[in-house]
């Protein structure tokens, strides 16, 4: 449930071409207050990339940007997000739809145990979006396609998803977040499971992705974070420390928890 | 230092050959070969254990029980004489349904034993044949009118003393005052024996009656349609009631005081004995809302009523196994709840499901003591029609059995248990079956 608190002293603005604004977005598992009044702007067809040490709120940052938060009974979430200048925890907003628009890739590969086709096909039939079998075929077709994994599994669109290795399984799984076009794909670790072969293949899709998708990653990873992000947000221990230009974050933080962190010093 | 810390660093400075080479070392190592042969034939001896007292239990069953699946047949020559059975002439099944075949019997057997002169020696003869044989006849005669006037050679059922006798049951060696079969009769037995007129045939009877105080004519096919008919009743209610329950518990319910209560209450009735239920179909079911006694419908409620925890409990677990992973995904993609429990999780728990089913549907299969409370111990001849006949169910007729004096009854009940065995086989079958086809699809 949410509570709607009172407007903070200095609400900063939206940037023009902000996709999803964030404001004093403050999360509460219990008792426990895991996220301290987030403010971030996320901007329209770039990777934003989140990173920080274990426990310091960026996962459950990105789970408040689609309401997957809603299903944990004890969680509670005050503060404004909006997708597109609309309040995504409005009383009209249907967490089921909005979930389509904000789609999402998780740590673990977690392919439906049904085909590759019907793994693809779940999303948009569900939604409704392919008028018939031929329009269903072309979705599955162009979402492999774009996750760089038709060519690998055309000849066996009817095999189980689960029997393909995990980077495919993790591009499997991309594919199906992308099947139903969604305007922002979430990515929580989406490597941190996969060999680094697999690993610079999810990458090399991550940028191909960004011109068509809104793009936020969670990472440990800060060599990844910054190969694929144009811009990072440091978290810590529930508040995020910074928001910069990939490159400001890397190579002159303000911060110095920044500084610590992304010299290793602690994480 | 320690003791202990000196030693440590004793240890730690041996040269690693020194440590990992040498007597006390390969001691070591044969302990720990020995503790582990040692564990081994402890698991193999339980598990020889446990196979031996299956052998044992199921080979003295089948030991008792097999001679049931054979009863004892008497070919007699007998006169279908127009003017005993159909004076009349009509050839209308009412009178051929009653007419008195037993005559045709006694004669039949007064003729080929003549010896056989008082009153009383007749009467020792035709108790040879089961009580029931005038009935097979006139069911002959019913069937086939055109059998009035002729003479045909009849395969006519014998009494339980007689069959027991072949079977050697009754011993032959015994003072006459001792056997169920005196001396005359055994005469007649192996007079007939020779004349290849008495043997042993599938019994079809055993299968296909219902209930009877006479053994040779006695079955479980009542039963066992009584017991389909309590399972269909309590498949119908407790499958549906069951699963959605669970369904509701395990994907939708808040997490709080109630639903804590809940689970404890349900985990409780699993628990409950099984007379319990029996108590409360007789107090809500019977006296309450006045419902038939004795009936199927009734068992079934109370079965219902017994398999539901089992059935709900089983579901949950199977659906707590289903990774939440697979949830997040569909989710993730916007499915919403009910379609993520009804494509993904209800589909990945069935087998599990089933097993609970199958495994509760097995229990009350073989349940007796609630259908003792609700009347369906009763002794009913009928096979049941619909579900609010009387009928008696498959475990309730062993125990009947069991209770019955009448050697011939010791090896039907044993015959009852092979066959209620067989059912729970054949269930259990179903269930391993089902779950590796779901798996596979999966």
């Amino acid at each position: 449930m949410r509570v709607q608190t009172e407007t903070r002293s200095a609400p900063a603005a939206p940037a023009p071409n902000a996709k999803m604004v964030a404001r004093g977005v403050k999360v509460f598992y219990g008792a426990k207050q895991a996220l301290k009044g987030i403010d971030l702007d996320i901007m329209a067809n770039e990777v934003l990339a989140l990173i920080g040490p274990s426990g310091c709120g960026k996962s459950t940052f990105l789970r408040c940007l689609n309401r997957m938060n809603d299903t944990i009974d004890n969680a509670r979430i005050e503060g404004t997000i909006t997708l597109e200048g609309e309040d995504i925890y409005g009383r009209h907003v249907d967490p089921v739809q909005l979930r389509a628009r904000v789609g999402m890739v998780f740590q673990k590969p977690n392919p439906f145990p049904k085909s590759i086709y019907d793994n693809i096909a779940y999303g948009p039939r569900i939604h409704g979006l392919a008028a018939g079998r031929d329009e269903m075929d072309a979705i599955v077709e162009t979402s492999l396609q774009r996750a760089g994994l038709w060519n690998e599994v055309k000849d066996r669109l009817r095999e189980p998803g689960t029997g393909l290795s995990g980077g495919q399984q993790q591009r499997l799984c991309i594919a199906r977040a992308i099947a139903v076009s969604p305007e922002v794909i979430l990515m929580d670790e989406p490597c941190s499971a996969l060999d680094p072969i697999a690993t610079a293949h999810i990458e090399e899709l991550i940028d191909e992705l960004r011109g068509a998708y809104t793009i936020v990653i969670v990472t440990h990873n800060m060599q990844q974070a910054a190969r694929v992000s144009q811009r990072t947000a440091f978290f810590h221990l529930g508040e995020m420390v910074e928001c910069d230009d990939t490159e400001e974050i890397f190579t002159n933080p303000r911060d110095e928890r920044t500084q610590g962190y992304i010299t290793g010093r602690y994480g | 230092m320690t003791d202990i810390a000196e030693r440590h660093a004793a240890i730690t400075t041996t040269a690693p050959n020194a440590r990992w080479h040498g007597a006390a070392f390969e001691a070591r190592l044969r302990r720990r070969y020995a503790a582990e042969r040692r564990f081994r034939l402890a698991g193999l001896a339980a598990v020889a254990l446990a196979a031996l007292v299956l052998v044992l239990l199921l080979g003295s069953i089948a030991g008792k029980g097999w001679t049931a699946f054979q009863q004892t047949q008497i070919l007699l020559e007998i006169d279908f004489d127009a003017a005993e059975i159909d004076p009349q002439g009509t050839r209308d099944p009412a009178v051929l349904a009653k007419a008195n075949t037993m005559k045709l019997i006694r004669d039949t057997l007064a003729a080929q034993f003549p010896e056989a002169t008082t009153r009383a020696e007749r009467r020792q003869l035709s108790d040879l044949l089961s009580s029931g044989a005038p009935f097979e006849l006139n069911r002959m005669l019913v069937a086939d009118p055109s059998l009035v006037g002729s003479k045909q050679a009849v395969w006519l059922t014998a009494s339980a003393n007689v069959d027991q006798f072949i079977k050697g049951h009754i011993p032959r060696d015994v003072p006459a005052a001792e056997r169920k079969v005196n001396d005359l009769q055994i005469r007649a037995i192996d007079a007939l024996t020779a004349k290849g007129a008495l043997t042993k045939a599938f019994n079809t009877t055993l299968f296909t009656a219902g209930d009877s105080r006479y053994p040779e004519q006695a079955g479980i096919g009542g039963a066992i349609v009584g017991s389909l008919l309590t399972l269909v009743v309590c498949l119908g209610l407790s499958v549906p009631i069951g699963v959605a329950a669970a369904v509701y518990l395990e994907e939708f319910a808040p997490k709080n005081r109630w639903t804590d209560v809940i689970e404890v209450n349900i985990n409780n009735l699993a628990a409950v004995p099984s007379i319990i239920f029996g108590l409360l179909g007789l107090a809500v079911f019977l006296n309450v809302f006045g419902m038939p006694r004795s009936a199927p419908l009734v068992g079934g409620f109370v079965l219902a009523l017994m398999t539901l925890p089992v059935i709900i409990i089983a579901s949950r677990v199977a659906m707590k196994a289903v990774p939440p992973s697979i949830r997040e995904a569909a989710l993730g993609i916007g499915a919403s709840r009910l379609q993520v429990v009804l494509h993904h999780v209800l589909p990945l728990a069935m087998p599990g499901i089933l097993t609970g089913i199958i495994i509760g549907t097995a229990r009350a299969l073989g349940e007796t003591a609630p259908l003792l409370m609700i009347g369906m111990i009763a002794f009913i001849v009928d096979i049941p029609q619909g579900f609010t006949d009387s009928a008696t169910v498959l475990p309730v007729q062993i125990f009947m059995w069991a209770d019955s004096p009448e050697r011939a009854f010791v090896e039907r009940t044993s015959a009852a248990i092979l066959v209620l065995l067989g059912f729970l086989i054949l269930m259990n079958g179903l269930a391993v079956f089902l779950r590796k086809k779901f798996e596979r699809r999966w």
